[in-house]
């Protein structure tokens, strides 16, 4: 393959997976990794650095839409942003000294939950249980935009959904994606935050988490100007494109095909982990 | 808790989110134009991503990326436009500070200020 025909299959690779994501709602980043390494054959480090690079463009892109509904908790995020940042500066480091079976298989297995949460409907939240100190010390309760008005929310469980937060940190400096998942999880399941104003802060988070392991990478040789540029241009188009047919769009047929795309990937992906021919 | 005026806090989050998408849409033209000037030059050169040999110095520190742009080097032109990308959220954090500042918000200032110095520490060591 040439450097064109490389160009152009990864750009229309990248924007298949901007596109869907964005429709999903999964981000286009988890497949990238996973599109280059399989598909086009390339080293798992050049892929993780490519992917980070498209995390942190569509993430910065789409911040100014979530704003302005109004439901991203700037206060949630930004203390939140301490945990992830610091974990993804730890999962940089650790991505140089773990082999890159290991981080196919763990990108295998993340990828696995990735798609089961995806396929699940969104739980609503218990608002009953009592409130949390830390929530009102930090000042992290809010309120948001629903039908019958402004409501108002508490944040539960500080400590653990920060510690939870530290690993979607190190998950996100390990593999190169935003890890949503891992975020919302935190935020929707153990803060007990509502699950539109979870998952509108975690993008709003993924491109700070990005960042700060975009860093590391940079300065160790994993961004190919080459890989990143078809591989950022894609992503962007695919999810501006996206968000803007998202109003008419079938959404639930796509999010089960997509899950089954990512579940599909996943397995292929921690079977060459195993093989070591990754 | 000092009573936050609402209205206030959110425009200026709106004006650094339109900031951000000003921000990824000068740095994706940028890498678009580098992109073009970089198949113009390498279009039929075989490429090779299967074996990792790690960017050459001139492509991993700020200063060298910036040198190899300035010398309308297409690898290094591109590099340039990432650099620029994986500011956006790092001017974002430092927006807030003053968003917060302004506010009075000292707890948060502080916060903030913490993840800027992260920020900053993973892009210069």
């Amino acid at each position: 393959m040439n450097t064109l025909e490389f160009t152009i299959l990864v750009a229309v690779g990248s924007l298949l997976a901007g596109l869907l994501g964005s429709l999903t709602g999964l981000g286009g980043g988890v497949v990238i990794v996973p599109l280059l390494t399989l598909v086009f054959g390339v080293d798992i480090r050049y892929a993780i650095g490519a992917s980070l690079v498209s995390v942190i463009s569509t993430s910065s892109g789409s911040a100014a839409a979530y704003l302005k509904e109004g439901y991203s908790n700037i206060r949630i995020g930004m203390f939140l942003e301490v945990a992830t940042t610091i974990g993804a500066i730890t999962g940089a480091y650790l991505a140089a000294s773990t082999p890159t079976r290991a981080i196919a298989i763990i990108f295998g297995v993340v990828l696995l939950y990735s798609a089961y949460s995806a396929s699940r409907p969104p739980k609503t939240s218990s608002t009953d249980d009592p409130p949390d100190r830390y929530a009102t010390l930090l000042k992290l309760d809010g309120d948001y935009p629903t039908a019958a008005g402004k409501e108002a929310y508490h944040v539960r469980h500080v400590p653990a959904g920060f510690s939870l937060m530290y690993l979607a940190g190190v998950i996100s400096g390990l593999l190169g994606i935003g890890s949503g998942a891992v975020k919302v999880l935190a935020m929707d399941q153990i803060m007990r935050i509502p699950f539109k104003v979870s998952t509108t802060t975690s993008n709003f988070m993924i491109g700070v988490t990005a960042a700060a392991s975009a860093g590391i990478y940079l300065h160790r040789g994993y961004i190919d100007p080459g890989i990143a540029m078809p591989v950022m241009l894609g992503v962007l188009g695919g999810a501006l494109t996206g968000a803007r047919i998202l109003p008419g769009a079938k959404v639930r047929t796509l999010r089960m095909v997509f899950s089954l795309v990512i579940a599909a990937l996943a397995v292929e992906m921690i079977f060459k982990g195993l093989k070591g021919s990754l | 808790m000092p009573a936050i005026p609402d209205w206030g806090d959110k425009r200026f989050e709106i004006m650094i989110g339109r900031l951000l998408r000003y921000g990824v849409f000068l740095a994706a033209a940028w890498v678009l134009v580098g992109g073009i000037h970089y198949l113009l030059q390498f279009h039929g050169t075989a490429m090779n991503y299967r074996v990792f040999h790690g960017e050459s110095a001139d492509l991993r520190f700020v200063r060298e990326i910036v040198r190899g742009a300035a010398e309308l080097n297409a690898r290094g032109f591109i590099q340039l436009g990432i650099l620029l990308l994986i500011a956006t959220p790092v001017a974002r954090v430092a927006f807030s500070v003053v968003g917060f500042a302004l506010e009075k918000d000292w707890l948060y200032v502080g916060i903030t200020l913490i993840v800027l110095a992260l920020l900053i520490y993973s892009l210069s060591s």
